[in-house]
């Protein structure tokens, strides 16, 4: 049973009410189907209710449950032949990005993403999906060897942001960005990337520069986490949940936006509760996509790529 | 020049202590590092630099722009680009407001074109003084302008960077400005033409992070801030304090991630020599 959130509490009452229902109805012989079936229907309600009409913030949650299957998770579930590669060659391997060689239905990829871990103790391990610059590295060997193999590019963003620590910066976070950026602009292999979880700035950008980006739909991606947000501009973390509402940073609002291409719908109540469907949602996108682009040449890959980004909020401005 | 009348003439504040005594406001100015007392004439003279112990305060895009450029050569690009406000927010417009009546400017960014020692290159140059020159759509279009110019043109690029990084009022949107002066550099190149950035005090987060840090010569001021996360934001990460020049331009330079590092009044002739080396005669 997944642990269960605050908004989710109505419906956990009604549903422990169906099943001690159910066991008063066994042991005591009665017959209880009505007033099951009537409670039922209003379970079905409340779940429509809650889970339709989320709120920014609940979706931040969802995108950061501890048990949201994570990039691992999907690459067990899409890719056959997994093979994963370590380290940058410069420094060290990073635990926070994954990457490696596997095949997608039939076709030989190279697939790489954030890790976050299931409990503390790999969370710990894995510095909870914040890259240090190593991981960066790591990402842009695999893919220029990827470039080299002409093999397509599966990028999983699941980070709260990349990690802001001495060692980091020392080995020059800020330039292991910006070279990822500057590698995947040019990169002459279909690229795509999926939000699976937080996609949280500069260290999600740099596994996102796609030419297709798309987004689970309890996915969040933004500038700056909600509570960064809400401590600067509002002067008061607390506040994260108008934030998350004012910075427009779900799956639909990206979408609107034009920054995703497309949506990928979650099981009721977010893909935790069900991670084969999840999965299996995933990879029909994935298909879809991939086979769209192994269609572009790839001289005109970078320009469609080029012209993708120069777009997004190239709304032009009132001038004087 | 164009830009002297969008702009008024600054000073920096006289610092608190000062108040009491007789002294015209504006003529003085204490050096935040060593304290010295500065006339401000004295200090315009100097590059803006402390005479006493050479810490370099901040410039604004206009007396950059005047140091470095060739006198009467600069022709400013997109200049009449408003900011945009994709999110309706009425804190942000307010705020926008304030930073242009504050600047003298539509953005945080000043593009244009110009010679630097007799060597034409596309300018591009951003103004602390404008929301901490943080990245949002106008400011990346106009670089991204900017740098699709020199392409056009033929011509090196030289960006003077400073700021605190991305815009978060512009959300997302302000986050695809990396890639999108990024993929504009990346043609750049391809065409074999020089870019030089310039780090100046402080250049971090989304722009350290995208545009700044991918010059084929980067060059920075002395002391000048450079990072990706904030001082502050690393201090509350690892819950102690950082070394002295943490994340300075001399810090820096040691872990090779600078060329070199160029006082002030040596920077035009310095950027003079570079695009020199790089110049190709016209066939």
């Amino acid at each position: 049973m997944p642990a269960i959130m605050e908004f989710e509490k109505p419906l956990q009452e009604l549903e422990n009410k169906i099943s001690e229902l159910r066991n008063f109805a066994q042991e005591k012989g009665i017959d209880l189907t009505n007033e099951i079936s009537i409670l039922e229907n209003r379970a079905r309600e409340v779940k429509a209710s809650i889970y339709g009409n989320l709120n920014s913030w609940q979706k931040v949650l969802i995108a950061r449950h501890a048990e949201r299957p994570n990039t691992l998770d999907y690459i067990n579930c899409l890719f056959t032949d997994f093979v994963e590669l370590h380290g940058d060659r410069l420094f060290s391997d990073d635990p926070a990005v994954i990457g490696g060689i596997g095949r997608f239905g039939g076709l030989a990829v190279t697939v790489l993403g954030h890790l976050k871990g299931k409990d503390t103790k790999e969370n710990l391990a894995r510095n909870f999906g914040m890259a240090h610059p190593e991981g960066y590295r790591k990402a842009m060997r695999l893919m220029k060897q990827a470039e080299k193999f002409k093999r397509p590019v599966i990028c999983f963003i699941d980070t709260p942001g990349a990690y802001c620590g001495m060692g980091a910066e020392e080995r020059g976070q800020f330039e292991a960005i910006a070279k990822s950026i500057s590698v995947m602009v040019t990169l002459q292999v279909p690229v795509i990337s999926v939000v699976i979880g937080e996609g949280g700035s500069g260290g999600a950008i740099a596994f996102g520069v796609s030419d297709r980006i798309l987004m689970l739909e309890h996915a969040v991606y933004s500038v700056i986490s909600p509570e960064g947000y809400a401590s600067i501009l509002f002067k008061d973390a607390a506040r994260c949940r108008e934030a998350a509402e004012a910075m427009k940073i779900t799956a639909q609002d990206l979408f609107e936006l034009g920054v995703a291409d497309k949506i990928i719908p979650e099981p009721a109540g977010g893909a935790h509760r069900n991670p084969e469907i999840a999965a299996k949602n995933v990879g029909a996108a994935l298909a879809e996509m991939l086979k769209e682009l192994l269609a572009v040449p790839a001289e005109n890959l970078i320009n469609l790529r080029y012209e993708k980004f120069r777009a997004i909020g190239g709304l032009v401005s009132n001038s004087i | 020049m164009v830009l002297e009348f969008f702009r008024k003439q600054k000073y920096i504040t006289v610092q608190q202590e000062l108040e009491g005594r007789d002294i015209p406001e504006g003529t003085w100015v204490k050096c935040d590092r060593c304290g010295e007392i500065l006339f401000n004439k004295e200090l315009d003279k100097n590059y803006k630099v402390c005479k006493k112990c050479g810490f370099h305060f901040r410039l604004n895009a206009l007396e950059r722009i005047k140091i470095t450029v060739d006198e009467g050569s600069f022709n400013e690009m997109d200049e009449g680009l408003l900011p945009v406000n994709p999110f309706g927010l009425p804190e942000y417009e307010k705020k926008l407001a304030l930073a242009r009546e504050k600047s003298g400017l539509n953005e945080a960014v000043v593009t244009g074109e110009g010679t630097v020692g007799g060597f034409p290159a596309i300018l591009v140059v951003m103004d602390a003084e404008f929301m901490m020159a943080s990245m949002g759509t106008i400011v990346g279009e106009k670089i991204t302008r900017a740098v699709e110019a020199a392409v056009r043109d033929m011509k090196p690029v030289i960006i003077f960077s400073a700021s605190g990084g991305a815009r978060m009022q512009e959300g997302i949107i302000s986050l695809m400005q990396m890639p999108k002066t990024v993929a504009a550099l990346a043609r750049l190149g391809d065409a074999g033409l020089l870019y030089i950035s310039v780090l100046t005090d402080p250049t971090t987060g989304g722009v350290s992070a995208s545009f700044a840090a991918l010059g084929d010569i980067i060059v920075a001021e002395p002391g000048a801030l450079i990072g990706f996360a904030g001082p502050r934001v690393i201090e509350q990460t690892i819950r102690q304090k950082l070394p002295e020049g943490f994340q300075r331009a001399e810090f820096l330079k040691q872990h090779g991630f600078v060329d070199l590092i160029v006082h002030r009044p040596q920077l035009k002739e310095t950027l003079a020599l570079l695009l020199e080396l790089h110049h190709r005669e016209e066939k």
